[in-house]
Protein backbone atom coordinates (compact mmCIF):
# COMPACT_ATOMS: atom_id res chain seq x y z
CA UNK A 1 0.00 0.00 0.00
CA UNK A 2 2.92 2.47 1.02
CA UNK A 3 4.75 1.26 -1.91
CA UNK A 4 1.46 1.79 -4.35
CA UNK A 5 1.30 5.17 -3.15
CA UNK A 6 4.24 5.85 -3.35
CA UNK A 7 4.71 5.17 -6.77
CA UNK A 8 1.14 6.71 -7.55
CA UNK A 9 2.00 9.66 -6.20
CA UNK A 10 5.36 10.22 -8.71
CA UNK A 11 3.92 9.60 -11.47
CA UNK A 12 1.32 12.51 -10.58
CA UNK A 13 4.13 14.91 -9.65
CA UNK A 14 5.47 13.99 -13.35
CA UNK A 15 2.41 15.86 -15.48
CA UNK A 16 2.38 19.21 -13.55
CA UNK A 17 6.29 19.71 -14.59
CA UNK A 18 5.49 18.27 -18.23
CA UNK A 19 2.60 20.90 -18.29
CA UNK A 20 4.81 23.69 -17.59
CA UNK A 21 7.44 22.48 -20.07
CA UNK A 22 5.46 21.88 -22.63
CA UNK A 23 3.74 25.41 -22.16
CA UNK A 24 7.29 27.43 -21.77
CA UNK A 25 8.34 25.64 -25.27
CA UNK A 26 4.75 26.54 -26.73
CA UNK A 27 4.86 30.35 -25.79
CA UNK A 28 8.49 30.76 -26.46
CA UNK A 29 7.74 29.30 -29.68
CA UNK A 30 4.65 31.25 -30.65
CA UNK A 31 6.00 34.27 -29.33
CA UNK A 32 8.96 34.26 -31.86
CA UNK A 33 6.53 33.59 -34.50
CA UNK A 34 4.53 36.52 -34.21
CA UNK A 35 8.01 38.54 -34.21
CA UNK A 36 9.27 37.17 -37.85
CA UNK A 37 5.48 37.40 -39.22
CA UNK A 38 5.12 40.89 -37.87
CA UNK A 39 6.92 43.52 -39.44
CA UNK A 40 6.44 43.61 -43.27
CA UNK A 41 8.71 47.07 -43.56
CA UNK A 42 11.93 45.20 -42.84
CA UNK A 43 13.11 44.05 -46.71
CA UNK A 44 12.59 47.97 -47.68
CA UNK A 45 14.33 49.53 -44.63
CA UNK A 46 17.05 46.52 -45.56
CA UNK A 47 17.19 47.68 -49.10
CA UNK A 48 17.36 51.33 -48.36
CA UNK A 49 19.60 51.25 -45.39
CA UNK A 50 22.41 49.64 -47.65
CA UNK A 51 22.00 52.42 -49.91
CA UNK A 52 22.85 54.46 -47.36
CA UNK A 53 25.76 52.82 -45.60
CA UNK A 54 27.31 52.28 -49.60
CA UNK A 55 27.53 56.01 -50.02
CA UNK A 56 30.48 55.95 -47.41
CA UNK A 57 31.54 52.30 -47.48
CA UNK A 58 31.38 49.99 -49.69
CA UNK A 59 29.53 46.51 -49.11
CA UNK A 60 27.88 43.60 -50.31
CA UNK A 61 23.79 43.20 -50.43
CA UNK A 62 23.86 41.06 -47.42
CA UNK A 63 25.78 42.98 -45.67
CA UNK A 64 23.08 44.28 -43.81
CA UNK A 65 21.06 42.61 -41.39
CA UNK A 66 17.67 43.51 -39.70
CA UNK A 67 16.06 41.78 -37.45
CA UNK A 68 13.17 42.76 -35.24
CA UNK A 69 12.76 41.00 -31.89
CA UNK A 70 9.81 41.73 -29.27
CA UNK A 71 10.47 41.43 -25.69
CA UNK A 72 8.32 41.85 -23.02
CA UNK A 73 8.02 46.30 -22.37
CA UNK A 74 10.14 47.29 -25.60
CA UNK A 75 10.66 45.54 -29.28
CA UNK A 76 14.31 45.24 -30.32
CA UNK A 77 15.69 46.57 -34.01
CA UNK A 78 18.38 45.11 -34.27
CA UNK A 79 21.00 46.17 -36.76
CA UNK A 80 23.84 44.01 -38.04
CA UNK A 81 25.92 45.48 -40.51
CA UNK A 82 29.14 43.76 -42.14
CA UNK A 83 32.03 45.91 -43.08
CA UNK A 84 34.82 44.69 -45.69
CA UNK A 85 38.00 43.75 -44.50
CA UNK A 86 41.18 46.23 -45.14
CA UNK A 87 38.75 48.87 -44.42
CA UNK B 1 -11.47 59.47 -12.71
CA UNK B 2 -12.98 56.54 -13.62
CA UNK B 3 -11.26 53.13 -14.94
CA UNK B 4 -12.51 50.65 -17.23
CA UNK B 5 -11.53 47.24 -16.53
CA UNK B 6 -12.14 44.26 -18.99
CA UNK B 7 -12.22 40.48 -17.19
CA UNK B 8 -10.99 38.21 -20.22
CA UNK B 9 -9.33 34.96 -20.79
CA UNK B 10 -9.60 34.09 -24.44
CA UNK B 11 -10.79 30.75 -23.23
CA UNK B 12 -14.29 29.69 -22.43
CA UNK B 13 -15.65 28.38 -19.26
CA UNK B 14 -12.71 29.85 -16.97
CA UNK B 15 -14.81 32.05 -14.76
CA UNK B 16 -14.99 35.29 -16.79
CA UNK B 17 -18.47 35.91 -15.79
CA UNK B 18 -18.20 34.52 -11.71
CA UNK B 19 -15.56 36.91 -11.74
CA UNK B 20 -16.88 40.04 -13.13
CA UNK B 21 -20.03 39.58 -11.02
CA UNK B 22 -17.71 39.03 -7.51
CA UNK B 23 -15.45 41.51 -8.64
CA UNK B 24 -18.48 44.84 -9.71
CA UNK B 25 -20.37 43.34 -6.57
CA UNK B 26 -17.01 43.71 -4.49
CA UNK B 27 -16.01 47.20 -5.84
CA UNK B 28 -19.55 48.62 -5.21
CA UNK B 29 -20.07 47.11 -1.36
CA UNK B 30 -16.75 48.89 -0.60
CA UNK B 31 -18.53 52.33 -2.05
CA UNK B 32 -17.70 52.44 -5.85
CA UNK B 33 -20.14 53.26 -8.40
CA UNK B 34 -20.13 50.20 -10.17
CA UNK B 35 -20.83 49.41 -13.99
CA UNK B 36 -20.83 46.07 -15.15
CA UNK B 37 -21.22 45.16 -19.43
CA UNK B 38 -22.04 42.11 -20.80
CA UNK B 39 -20.35 41.76 -24.07
CA UNK B 40 -21.67 38.51 -24.84
CA UNK B 41 -23.78 39.67 -27.58
CA UNK B 42 -26.27 36.65 -28.09
CA UNK B 43 -25.19 34.37 -25.18
CA UNK B 44 -26.21 36.62 -22.17
CA UNK B 45 -25.51 35.34 -19.03
CA UNK B 46 -24.29 37.79 -16.54
CA UNK B 47 -28.25 38.63 -16.11
CA UNK B 48 -28.61 34.97 -15.12
CA UNK B 49 -25.28 34.95 -12.88
CA UNK B 50 -25.98 38.13 -10.75
CA UNK B 51 -29.59 37.72 -10.11
CA UNK B 52 -31.59 40.12 -12.54
CA UNK B 53 -32.60 38.27 -15.45
CA UNK B 54 -36.30 38.89 -14.77
CA UNK B 55 -35.36 42.69 -14.85
CA UNK B 56 -34.16 43.10 -17.91
CA UNK B 57 -35.94 45.58 -20.11
CA UNK B 58 -33.80 47.10 -22.81
CA UNK B 59 -30.15 45.44 -23.24
CA UNK B 60 -26.48 46.86 -24.69
CA UNK B 61 -27.32 47.01 -27.80
CA UNK B 62 -30.83 48.56 -27.74
CA UNK B 63 -28.41 51.75 -26.44
CA UNK B 64 -26.05 51.49 -28.90
CA UNK B 65 -28.91 51.98 -31.81
CA UNK B 66 -30.51 54.49 -29.95
CA UNK B 67 -33.54 52.25 -28.91
CA UNK B 68 -33.07 53.36 -25.47
CA UNK B 69 -31.62 55.27 -23.22
CA UNK B 70 -28.70 53.82 -21.16
CA UNK B 71 -30.60 55.18 -17.95
CA UNK B 72 -33.45 52.39 -19.03
CA UNK B 73 -31.02 49.59 -19.81
CA UNK B 74 -28.92 49.76 -16.65
CA UNK B 75 -30.60 47.94 -13.85
CA UNK B 76 -30.10 48.45 -10.17
CA UNK B 77 -28.74 46.25 -8.17
CA UNK B 78 -31.50 45.62 -5.31
CA UNK B 79 -28.74 44.07 -2.90
CA UNK B 80 -25.62 45.92 -3.11
CA UNK B 81 -25.79 49.92 -3.55
CA UNK B 82 -23.79 51.38 -6.03
CA UNK B 83 -23.89 48.03 -8.51
CA UNK B 84 -25.60 48.12 -12.04
CA UNK B 85 -25.50 45.84 -14.69
CA UNK B 86 -25.76 46.71 -18.48
CA UNK B 87 -26.75 43.15 -20.03
CA UNK B 88 -26.07 41.67 -23.15
CA UNK B 89 -28.43 41.44 -26.37
CA UNK B 90 -29.37 38.31 -27.83
CA UNK B 91 -29.46 39.24 -31.51
CA UNK B 92 -27.70 36.74 -33.58
CA UNK B 93 -25.90 40.05 -35.44
CA UNK B 94 -22.23 39.61 -34.96
CA UNK B 95 -22.06 42.90 -35.98
CA UNK B 96 -24.06 45.01 -33.47
CA UNK B 97 -21.63 46.41 -31.51
CA UNK B 98 -19.33 48.70 -32.75
CA UNK B 99 -16.29 51.17 -31.83
CA UNK B 100 -18.16 53.81 -31.79
CA UNK B 101 -21.39 52.49 -30.04
CA UNK B 102 -19.24 50.81 -27.03
CA UNK B 103 -17.28 54.05 -27.40
CA UNK B 104 -19.90 56.40 -26.73
CA UNK B 105 -21.79 53.94 -24.07
CA UNK B 106 -18.52 54.15 -21.75
CA UNK B 107 -18.37 57.85 -21.81
CA UNK B 108 -21.54 58.56 -20.43
CA UNK B 109 -21.17 55.84 -17.86
CA UNK B 110 -18.14 58.05 -17.18
CA UNK B 111 -19.74 61.53 -17.34
CA UNK B 112 -22.69 59.66 -15.16
CA UNK B 113 -20.10 59.41 -12.37
CA UNK B 114 -19.30 55.78 -12.69
CA UNK B 115 -16.07 55.24 -10.77
CA UNK B 116 -15.33 51.82 -11.91
CA UNK B 117 -16.61 49.66 -15.57
CA UNK B 118 -16.09 46.51 -15.60
CA UNK B 119 -16.26 44.51 -19.32
CA UNK B 120 -17.32 41.03 -19.33
CA UNK B 121 -15.49 39.67 -22.67
CA UNK B 122 -17.14 36.89 -24.37
CA UNK B 123 -14.49 33.75 -24.80
CA UNK B 124 -12.80 34.04 -28.31
CA UNK B 125 -10.90 36.19 -29.84
CA UNK B 126 -13.71 37.43 -32.13
CA UNK B 127 -15.50 40.77 -32.13
CA UNK B 128 -17.23 40.70 -28.68
CA UNK B 129 -13.78 39.99 -26.87
CA UNK B 130 -12.30 42.33 -29.14
CA UNK B 131 -14.81 45.17 -28.19
CA UNK B 132 -15.03 44.41 -24.48
CA UNK B 133 -10.87 44.72 -24.43
CA UNK B 134 -10.65 47.52 -27.08
CA UNK B 135 -11.23 50.53 -24.32
CA UNK B 136 -9.40 49.21 -21.50
CA UNK B 137 -7.29 51.08 -19.00
CA UNK B 138 -6.66 47.46 -17.08
CA UNK B 139 -6.99 43.98 -17.57
CA UNK B 140 -7.96 41.01 -15.39
CA UNK B 141 -6.90 38.25 -17.20
CA UNK B 142 -8.83 35.37 -15.52
CA UNK B 143 -6.87 31.68 -16.17
CA UNK B 144 -7.32 27.85 -14.77
CA UNK B 145 -4.20 25.97 -13.78
CA UNK B 146 -4.62 24.14 -17.04
CA UNK B 147 -2.50 24.36 -20.28
CA UNK B 148 -4.64 25.10 -22.66
CA UNK B 149 -6.45 27.92 -20.11
CA UNK B 150 -2.34 29.53 -19.98
CA UNK B 151 -2.26 29.47 -23.60
CA UNK B 152 -4.81 31.15 -24.41
CA UNK B 153 -4.42 33.85 -21.61
CA UNK B 154 -0.83 34.37 -23.48
CA UNK B 155 -2.72 35.35 -26.69
CA UNK B 156 -5.04 37.19 -25.48
CA UNK B 157 -2.51 39.15 -23.48
CA UNK B 158 -0.62 39.51 -26.93
CA UNK B 159 -4.07 40.59 -28.28
CA UNK B 160 -4.16 43.42 -25.66
CA UNK B 161 -0.52 44.62 -25.62
CA UNK B 162 -0.95 45.24 -29.85
CA UNK B 163 -4.94 46.12 -30.61
CA UNK B 164 -6.18 47.84 -27.64
CA UNK B 165 -6.76 51.51 -27.91
CA UNK B 166 -3.71 52.33 -25.07
CA UNK B 167 -1.66 50.02 -27.31
CA UNK B 168 -2.82 52.21 -30.21
CA UNK B 169 -1.65 55.01 -28.44
CA UNK B 170 1.81 53.93 -26.94
CA UNK B 171 0.82 53.24 -23.93
CA UNK B 172 0.50 50.16 -21.75
CA UNK B 173 -2.92 48.19 -20.00
CA UNK B 174 -1.72 47.22 -16.95
CA UNK B 175 -2.39 43.20 -16.71
CA UNK B 176 -3.53 41.45 -13.52
CA UNK B 177 -3.12 37.51 -12.96
CA UNK B 178 -6.58 36.14 -11.87
CA UNK B 179 -6.13 32.01 -11.09
CA UNK B 180 -9.19 30.31 -10.30
CA UNK B 181 -10.23 26.66 -9.63
CA UNK B 182 -7.40 26.30 -7.98
CA UNK B 183 -6.95 22.78 -5.81
CA UNK B 184 -3.79 23.15 -3.07
CA UNK B 185 -4.45 19.60 -2.64
CA UNK B 186 -3.87 18.90 -6.50
CA UNK B 187 -0.90 21.29 -6.41
CA UNK B 188 0.78 19.60 -4.09
CA UNK B 189 0.45 16.05 -5.52
CA UNK B 190 1.74 17.31 -8.09
CA UNK B 191 -0.44 16.97 -10.66
CA UNK B 192 -1.73 20.99 -11.30
CA UNK B 193 0.38 23.96 -12.69
CA UNK B 194 0.82 26.00 -9.29
CA UNK B 195 0.59 29.57 -9.16
CA UNK B 196 4.11 30.24 -9.24
CA UNK B 197 4.49 28.19 -13.05
CA UNK B 198 1.26 29.90 -14.46
CA UNK B 199 2.63 33.08 -13.23
CA UNK B 200 6.48 32.45 -14.31
CA UNK B 201 4.90 31.19 -17.58
CA UNK B 202 2.96 34.50 -17.85
CA UNK B 203 4.70 36.86 -16.28
CA UNK B 204 2.24 39.34 -15.20
CA UNK B 205 1.79 40.59 -11.36
CA UNK B 206 -0.93 38.10 -9.59
CA UNK B 207 -3.79 39.76 -8.16
CA UNK B 208 -5.08 36.80 -6.62
CA UNK B 209 -5.93 33.24 -6.10
CA UNK B 210 -9.61 31.81 -6.44
CA UNK B 211 -9.79 27.69 -5.05
CA UNK B 212 -12.13 25.77 -6.41
CA UNK B 213 -15.20 25.42 -4.38
CA UNK B 214 -18.79 24.50 -4.55
CA UNK B 215 -19.90 27.65 -3.12
CA UNK B 216 -19.28 28.87 -6.85
CA UNK B 217 -21.87 27.04 -8.41
CA UNK B 218 -24.16 27.59 -5.40
CA UNK B 219 -24.00 30.94 -5.79
CA UNK B 220 -24.73 31.08 -10.10
CA UNK B 221 -27.71 28.56 -9.30
CA UNK B 222 -29.26 30.93 -6.98
CA UNK B 223 -28.34 34.17 -8.61
CA UNK B 224 -25.75 35.46 -6.65
CA UNK B 225 -22.55 37.09 -6.90
CA UNK B 226 -20.25 34.26 -4.73
CA UNK B 227 -18.50 37.82 -3.02
CA UNK B 228 -21.73 37.80 -1.11
CA UNK B 229 -21.11 34.68 0.21
CA UNK B 230 -18.67 36.11 2.91
CA UNK B 231 -19.10 32.30 4.61
CA UNK B 232 -17.48 30.62 1.74
CA UNK B 233 -13.47 30.40 0.88
CA UNK B 234 -14.30 31.67 -2.68
CA UNK B 235 -16.46 34.40 -1.77
CA UNK B 236 -13.76 35.53 0.98
CA UNK B 237 -11.15 35.10 -1.87
CA UNK B 238 -12.62 37.48 -4.57
CA UNK B 239 -12.95 40.22 -1.50
CA UNK B 240 -9.07 40.03 -1.19
CA UNK B 241 -8.72 40.35 -5.04
CA UNK B 242 -10.97 43.62 -4.47
CA UNK B 243 -9.34 44.69 -1.53
CA UNK B 244 -5.45 43.97 -3.53
CA UNK B 245 -7.49 45.89 -6.61
CA UNK B 246 -7.70 49.21 -4.73
CA UNK B 247 -4.27 49.06 -3.23
CA UNK B 248 -4.43 47.07 -0.19
CA UNK B 249 -1.48 44.71 0.47
CA UNK B 250 -3.33 41.43 1.38
CA UNK B 251 -1.32 38.35 1.47
CA UNK B 252 -3.07 35.10 -0.08
CA UNK B 253 -5.05 33.27 1.66
CA UNK B 254 -6.63 29.23 0.95
CA UNK B 255 -3.67 28.06 -1.30
CA UNK B 256 -2.32 25.42 1.13
CA UNK B 257 -3.55 22.17 1.72
CA UNK B 258 -5.23 21.66 5.04
CA UNK B 259 -3.01 18.79 4.93
CA UNK B 260 0.62 21.11 4.51
CA UNK B 261 -1.02 24.11 6.73
CA UNK B 262 -1.11 20.71 9.77
CA UNK B 263 2.19 19.81 8.79
CA UNK B 264 3.79 23.39 9.44
CA UNK B 265 1.42 24.33 12.40
CA UNK B 266 3.19 20.91 13.77
CA UNK B 267 6.51 22.08 12.96
CA UNK B 268 6.71 25.84 14.26
CA UNK B 269 2.93 25.44 16.50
Amino acid sequence: MGLFSFFKKEKKKNTASLAKERLQILIAHEHSDTSTAAPDYLPKLQEELIGVIRKYVKVDDNAVNVKLEKGDNFDVLELNITLPENN
Amino acid sequence: MSKVIVVTSGKGGVGKTTSSAAFAAGLASKGHKTAVIDFDVGLRNLDLIMGVERRVVYDFVNVINGESTLKQALIKDKRVENLYILPASQTRDKDALNKEGVESVINELKADGFDYIVCDSPAGIEKGAFMALYFADEAIVVTNPEVSSVRDSDRILGILQSRSKVAEEGGTVKEHLLITRYSPERVEGGDMLSKEDIQEILSIPLLGVIPESGSVLQASNSGNPVIMDKESQAGQAYMDVVSRFLGEDIPLRFVESEEKKGFFKKLFG
